[in-house]
């Protein structure tokens, strides 16, 4: 056994990088949380204290029972659940038929759902607009399903792609022998083993949905259909912004990703396949 | 039990022709090894045979029905992957079990096979544990035990001992040999170790190339390999071949010694003679046909191997039983037994001795 003994000052060192970033990474999202149970009045006034000197959770309290939040709320989770299903869906379909046939055009359509990768959204939210509008569905939450849906369809591909690749295809072989139809196959052995890939692949798609603005601002104006991002505006006022609020806001929007990442994180953990091949 | 016959049998992947007529008969039970250096076409051969490899052209045969465009799961047979390929989600059991759980076979009939190939095999106390906290030895028997439980018309194995450390490589041989014994179903055993080939095999068949070189006992190759290629794929040490010139009863090397051979009608056609280490006579320096300088001197208990050279014929490795005197640095007398002299023509076919 040859273990190196970790150089104790490297070992200070790393701890230290890492919570340097930890504190960069999460001092916004601390920021949020403090603003939203000041009380109003202490805003200003203590503004930059770490710790306001009273708490109070009438922000909370007035975002969810007195505003249009809940909503939102209730609009976001609707397309954000419904991409990230719809997405997954057709992206592993899409992977796994990149990752198991070979097919004629196989190159070119890899290639051109890089390219739609490379555009900024900017450039196309006129023409998506006028596509929307034209088919009657502007205000409409399916609309935005629609549209994240083929945003996001690319990338979750090639995600899952990578997946399906990383599982030996000797596995569906063996299946294969044992008496299993390609079908049977994929839903008994390649889909449980594929499971923290859709995991990834649901938690990513909702996370992008869940915080999508740009669209959500053109597509939607009415004021039931929109999204929370769309709706945290509304806090801004023409004369006023009322950070509290917004900040309230901005926390509950926080729970459904945490717990979508705490659901799924179990799938993520790696290791799922070892022992299925070699020694 | 099953009964295969591969009819003009081609492979190509586009316009790469890896396998080129391939004609073979396999009877009812008979343990049949594929071997060949790697990129010969055996594993697409044997894949063929599962069905997980389309067949380009020819016919492939069970039982005298056509098997081409049977699926695999169609075509009752078992096979053994090189990677063992166990499901790595299930446990031992339920790999065993999974071609019966596909079939809807009844539980406590599966229990039992699966419990009575588990105690086969050794596997009785592992039958709760996933692939992952098994041994390579252990996975290799979880493979073999899922072949063997739904009693298949044949079974297939692809380099199945590759992944073994040696002395487990002999003991799972063994244990493919006694299954081979008890089971006695038709086996096809693809590998590229001639070890294998010569322990397991009823026939083997040689591919180099694409192209079956030679259907034989393992016996008939080692004794009468039908060219150079086969002669120097079989047998370790691998046989000394050196270049000579044909005469009317014999043949010239390269240093001017004849060698006669008079049970070899062709000798002329000769290109060159090949002689198994194993079979060179070692004699006093100064007799026999070849004069060597040993080299390199191998003691392996059993066997010593001298590598020696050769004044204007090259190295030449001899395999002496027991433990010989000769030295590195020493020079001795090489005698080649006409009976055990293998001779070629210009194109490496063997040319037949008259028995």
């Amino acid at each position: 056994m040859s273990v190196t003994r970790s150089n104790p000052i490297l070992t200070v060192g790393k701890y230290l990088a890492l919570s340097g970033y930890l504190v960069f990474a999460l001092f916004p999202l601390y920021w949020l949380v403090k603003i939203a149970i000041t009380p109003d009045r202490l805003i200003f006034t203590e503004g930059t204290d770490l710790w306001p000197s009273s708490t109070t959770l009438d922000n909370f309290r007035t975002v969810i029972f007195q505003t249009d939040f809940m909503a939102f709320f209730g609009n976001s989770l609707y397309v954000s659940l419904g991409t990230a299903a719809v997405t997954t869906l057709i992206a592993a379909g899409a992977g796994y038929a990149f990752s198991r046939f070979d097919f004629g055009g196989k190159k070119v359509i890899v290639a051109i759902m890089l390219i739609t990768q490379m555009f900024p959204l900017l450039m196309i939210i006129a023409p998506i607009y006028k596509i929307v509008s034209s088919l009657g569905m502007l205000n409409s939450l399916t609309s935005l399903i629609v549209v994240y849906t083929a945003f996001n369809i690319p990338f979750a591909t090639f995600l899952m792609q990578s997946f399906f690749d990383a599982i030996p295809k000797d596995l569906e072989e063996a299946a294969m022998m044992d008496g299993c139809t390609r079908f049977q196959a994929l839903r008994k052995v390649i889909v449980p083993l594929t499971l923290p890939g859709l995991g990834a692949t649901l938690g990513f798609v909702f996370t992008a949905a869940w915080s999508e603005l740009l669209f959500a601002l053109m597509l939607i104006s009415d004021n039931a259909s929109m999204t929370f991002p769309v709706g945290l505006l509304t806090f801004v006022s023409r004369f006023s912004v009322d950070w509290g609020q917004m900040m309230a806001a901005g926390s509950l929007a926080l729970i459904p990703s945490c717990l979508f990442f705490i659901f799924i994180q179990r799938y993520l953990v790696q290791g799922l396949t070892s022992g299925a091949v070699k020694g | 039990m099953a009964r295969m016959e591969l009819r003009g049998v081609v492979k190509r992947y586009g316009t790469v022709e890896v396998l080129r007529d391939i004609n073979l008969d396999i009877a009812d039970g008979e343990f049949i090894v594929l071997v060949g250096p790697s990129g010969c076409g055996k594993s697409t051969l044997l894949r063929m045979i599962a069905g997980l490899e389309p067949i380009t052209e020819g016919d492939f045969l069970i039982d005298g029905a056509r098997m081409n465009d049977m699926r695999p799961r169609d075509r009752d047979i078992a096979m053994v992957f090189q990677s063992y390929a166990l499901y790595p989600h299930m446990d031992v059991a339920r790999n065993m079990g999974f071609s019966m759980e596909i079939r809807r076979d009844p539980v406590e009939e599966k229990q039992s096979r699966v419990a009575q190939a588990a105690e086969t095999l050794g596997l009785s106390a592992l039958t709760d544990r996933l692939p992952k906290a098994l041994s390579g030895g252990q996975r290799q028997r979880v493979a073999m035990g899922r072949a063997i439980i739904r009693d298949p018309k044949a079974f297939l194995f692809d380099e199945p001992l590759s992944n073994l450390d040696a002395a487990l490589r002999v003991e799972m041989r063994l244990e493919i040999a006694r299954m081979h014994h008890r089971l006695s179903a038709t086996m096809i055993y693809v590998t590229h170790d001639q070890v294998e080939a010569l322990t397991l095999a009823d026939r083997i068949v040689v591919l180099n190339d694409g192209d079956i070189q030679q259907i034989g006992s393992p016996m008939d190759l080692y004794e009468r390999p039908a060219n150079r290629f086969v002669a120097q794929f079989i047998g370790s040490p691998t046989m000394n071949v050196v270049p000579v010139e044909g005469r009317d009863n014999g043949v010239q090397l390269r240093n001017g010694a004849v060698v006669s051979l008079p049970n070899v009608p062709d000798a002329k056609e000769a290109a060159s003679l090949g002689v198994r280490p194993e079979h060179l006579e070692l004699v006093a320096d100064g007799q026999g046909d070849l004069v060597a300088s040993a080299d390199v001197v191998e003691r392996l208990g059993s066997d010593t191997n001298i590598y020696a050279q050769v004044e204007g014929v090259g190295e030449i490795v001899v395999r002496n039983h027991g433990n010989t005197l000769v030295r590195s640095g020493e020079r001795f007398g090489l005698r080649i037994p006409p009976e055990q002299a293998h001779v070629f023509s210009s194109d490496g076919t063997a040319i037949l001795r008259r028995s």
